[in-house]
């Protein structure tokens, strides 16, 4: 009837086994529709919790990726102080492990803020929110005090290549927290005026996720740069 | 909107062509028309446009349009983000195309290479247009990159397995996945040689320890993957048109998808084959020379795909098909010409000749422009309701390959015989017939713009002649060809089912055979997301924070950042991004696609 060289499946009811000529991406599940489908295979679109959350960690990744370029030159300026004083002379180790507690410290407040959201506690999120912009405001602090004193010592960013690698690469990283810390003022207010509505849940999430990645960053930044310059 | 936009940059690309021929055609032991300066600016300007406002959001935006059709979904993985993408591409297009008439442009080429870059030897405000206006539209790209990824991974209609996907959507992944992984490397960039020029930072500079090389690793790491995001759509465009035009499904397709991530992941390997004479030595420009042949291992399957797919197939020429065949003639030659630069000790003798030159833009024409042509000749209808006009674009496709051959034939050997590229003006008078050759190549290509407009004036006036009832004018293989032309607002009434590859194939094969549309579903409400000013009011305080920016204006930076702030806060506060189309909406509207079905197959019925 037709000149059509395509094979067609041999039964079309949805129900009965098919063939599919590759057999492939089926994992051997037969029923699709589920309520919780998660994207792939044949489970129909993802719901949009995890469509957003799946987004959000896509844009972590390529924000590590930016990270990373900033370490990548760090990696190779580090060295070239062009005569001017290299990390074992700047580094104030104390600041820097009061920094990095903090920080931490802040990262455990901000899951316990998800697990009182999650458990609908108005009080509870708000005030381990609260702790841990506060947290995150005194890391901000500490690291511009550091940056006020080098520059005030004279080793700017303009001093070497090595400080200016360190200054662009530690600040990337305090700008995030700055921007984090507003997100968290934003996320606070909407908590406020909506509730724990979905949408607002799966901004939260992301916040979280954000969050938890700058600590990650951060102990990158207190390694390389902190830890293996001061030596 | 993306689609828009790349024509008009693509025009405005192709002007600064036009000059640069001109000049280099007058410029024999002559000035020329054009003073160094503005020489420079305008090949730096035809560089970053055609590659970031020109292809990327044509590119973009086929990928935008086709994919959620592709996949049988109702909308990418998130729309409003995806406008802010779109309208600070936009925004970048619009400061860059501001310094032509405010201030000056780069005078770097299109890619502002330190220490050249650096305030010391470029204090214009020309260096700084052009890094504020690629960082925003960098971002733009990255969120679209963010949305497509999430959209093909995270959102494909039941049944619809990842090795049931059409290749477009493959190609597409890749190149998204491409542009979340590079892009951000070119931000980090960019903000480095910002820092630089802005804080006095030493990054890049002579002095004070920096490092220029630095800067070469850095955007090569960014540039090589770039120009196979802007490849890898171009294939499966291709392969959707191929395999259509043939009338049989893509051969090799599982071949085809191990090539497509081959060469995304491929891609990140090569950097280094843009600079082998700078000096890293023969062992790394070994590994480098051949990894970049390597590539050509997966290109070359490609080939051979397309061609066993048209094997014992009914080719039809219409305009898409012409526009891949000549693709396939042409980029043969830019592929060859590729591996022979991969060979470090050729590329001794030809980096930064014209033969170079000729070779990038026989990759990225065919690749990139002839393949945004074909998808836009093949999806026009889908997206408007009516074909476009055969007869000019036939006539459009002759002219611009023709044209095409004419300028950069003579190139390849004007390469050869010596001829390094971005001069001014030349004092061997052995050149002078090719490059007037070339300009008069490049005047047929403007007869295949003028055929090209020509092509979309008369298809317009001809609409009602052209209409496409049935939503399937090329007998097609993917679901996009199985909902109506245009496309209703939520794209499927109800989302297909997928039994197999090729899933409307399938589906048209069932109710041809059973001389009957499947039984009419049963149709549920559908939500679908508002519309929303958030992207244009993005776009429009990051163009003026980064006019601010350029102008050392700082008042207006902090702003147009707080407005940026606040428009952040007023889009998180929005309570309803939602609407709802009701049950009996939706069955009236599929109801008249279901009709045109049914029509269609009964007039097959009677011709059969």
């Amino acid at each position: 009837m037709t000149t059509l060289s395509q094979p067609l499946p041999s039964d079309h009811s949805a129900n009965a086994s098919r063939k599919d000529p590759y057999a492939l991406g089926h994992h051997g599940r037969s029923k699709y529709g589920r309520s919780e489908a998660t994207g792939h295979g044949e489970g129909g679109p993802a719901s949009k919790r995890i469509i957003v959350a799946y987004g959000f960690w896509i844009f972590l990744l390529s924000d590590i990726i930016m990270f990373s370029a900033f370490f990548a030159a760090y990696a190779v300026l580090g060295g070239n102080n062009a005569g001017g004083p290299s990390g074992a002379n700047l580094f104030d180790q104390r600041r820097v492990a009061i920094e990095t507690v903090v920080l931490l410290l802040s990262s455990y407040t901000a899951g316990i803020a998800s697990i009182a959201a999650s458990r609908a506690n108005m009080i509870r999120t708000q005030a381990w929110m609260l702790v841990t912009g506060v947290l995150g405001v005194v890391f901000l602090v500490l690291e511009v005090q550091e940056f006020a004193e080098l520059v005030a010592e004279g080793a700017g960013p303009h001093r070497s290549a090595f400080l200016s690698a360190f200054f662009a690469l530690v600040g990337c990283h305090g700008l995030h927290v700055a921007c984090g810390v507003l997100w968290l003022g934003t996320m606070m207010a909407q908590f406020a005026a909506h509730g724990f509505k979905a949408n607002v849940m799966r901004r939260f999430n992301c916040f979280n996720l954000f969050w938890h990645a700058l600590d990650i960053v951060w102990v990158g930044v207190f390694t390389i740069v902190y830890l293996m310059g001061a030596g | 909107m993306y689609c828009l936009l790349g024509v008009v940059m693509l025009i405005r690309g192709f002007t600064d062509a036009i000059m640069m021929r001109v000049q280099q055609a007058v410029a024999v032991n002559a000035p020329g028309f054009l003073p160094p300066e503005h020489y420079d600016q305008i090949f730096s300007a035809h560089g970053a446009i055609m590659i970031f406002f020109g292809a990327m959001p044509l590119v973009i935006g086929l990928m935008n349009f086709v994919l959620p059709l592709q996949l049988g979904v109702r909308d990418v993985a998130f729309p409003t983000f995806n406008s802010v993408g779109f309208w600070l591409t936009a925004a970048g297009a619009l400061l860059i195309n501001v310094s032509l008439v405010v201030g000056e442009f780069a005078r770097t080429g299109w890619l502002p290479y330190a220490p050249l870059s650096e305030t010391t030897y470029s204090p214009g405000v020309g260096v700084d247009y052009y890094l504020w206006s690629i960082q925003i539209s960098g971002i733009g790209t990255l969120i679209s990159g963010i949305n497509l990824t999430t959209t093909i991974l995270k959102m494909r209609a039941p049944g619809m397995g990842y090795m049931r996907m059409p290749m477009f959507a493959w190609t597409a992944l890749g190149a998204n996945l491409l542009i979340v992984a590079a892009f951000p490397v070119l931000t980090a960039t960019l903000a480095m040689l910002t820092l630089d020029r802005y804080l006095d930072f030493h990054f890049f500079t002579n002095d004070a320890g920096g490092n220029m090389m630095l800067f070469m690793d850095l955007i090569w790491i960014w540039g090589h993957p770039e120009v196979y995001i802007l490849i890898l759509p171009a294939f499966g465009i291709f392969s959707e048109v191929i395999a259509t035009f043939s009338g049989k499904p893509l051969f090799g397709y599982r071949s085809m998808v191990a090539a497509t991530m081959f060469i995304t992941l491929v891609a990140f390997m090569v950097w280094l084959h843009h600079f082998f004479t700078m000096g890293a030595g023969p062992a790394v420009n070994a590994f480098f020379g051949i990894s970049t042949s390597i590539i050509a291992v997966g290109t070359g399957v490609k080939m051979y795909n397309w061609l066993f797919t048209m094997y014992g197939g009914r080719i039809r020429f219409a305009t898409p098909m012409l526009w891949s065949l000549g693709f396939m003639v042409t980029w043969i030659i830019g592929g060859m010409t590729g591996v022979l630069l991969a060979v470090p000790p050729a590329d001794f003798v030809l980096h930064n000749s014209l033969f170079l030159v000729a070779h990038f833009h026989n990759t990225i024409v065919p690749g990139t422009v002839f393949a945004v042509f074909a998808g836009i000749t093949f999806w026009f209808p889908k997206a408007f309701g009516f074909t476009l006009d055969e007869r000019w674009g036939k006539i459009a496709f002759w002219l611009s390959i023709t044209g095409f051959m004419v300028v950069f034939v003579p190139m390849y050997i004007l390469g050869f015989e010596g001829m390094t590229r971005r001069l001014q003006h030349v004092n061997i008078p052995e050149w002078r017939p090719n490059l007037l050759v070339m300009a008069g190549g490049v005047g047929i290509m403007i007869l295949g713009v003028v055929a090209q407009v020509t092509q979309l004036v008369v298809s317009i006036r001809n609409r009602k002649a052209l209409q496409d009832m049935t939503g399937d004018p090329w007998d097609g293989r993917s679901l996009e060809w199985s909902t109506s032309s245009p496309p209703p607002v939520f794209n499927f009434a109800v989302l297909p089912d997928v039994h197999g590859e090729e899933a409307y194939w399938g589906i048209k094969q069932r109710a041809i055979e059973a001389q009957q549309l499947p039984e009419q579903p049963d149709y549920q409400p559908i939500e679908m997301p508002l519309n929303s000013s958030t992207g244009f009011f993005a776009a429009f305080f990051s163009f003026f924070t980064g006019f601010a920016l350029v102008w050392h204006i700082w008042w207006l930076v902090i702003l147009t950042l707080a407005g940026a702030y606040a428009l952040f806060v007023i889009f998180a506060w929005r309570q309803h991004d939602e609407y709802e189309i009701s049950a009996n909406e939706v069955a009236r509207l599929d109801q008249r696609r279901r009709e045109a079905r049914q029509a269609w197959l009964d007039r097959r019925e009677q011709a059969a």
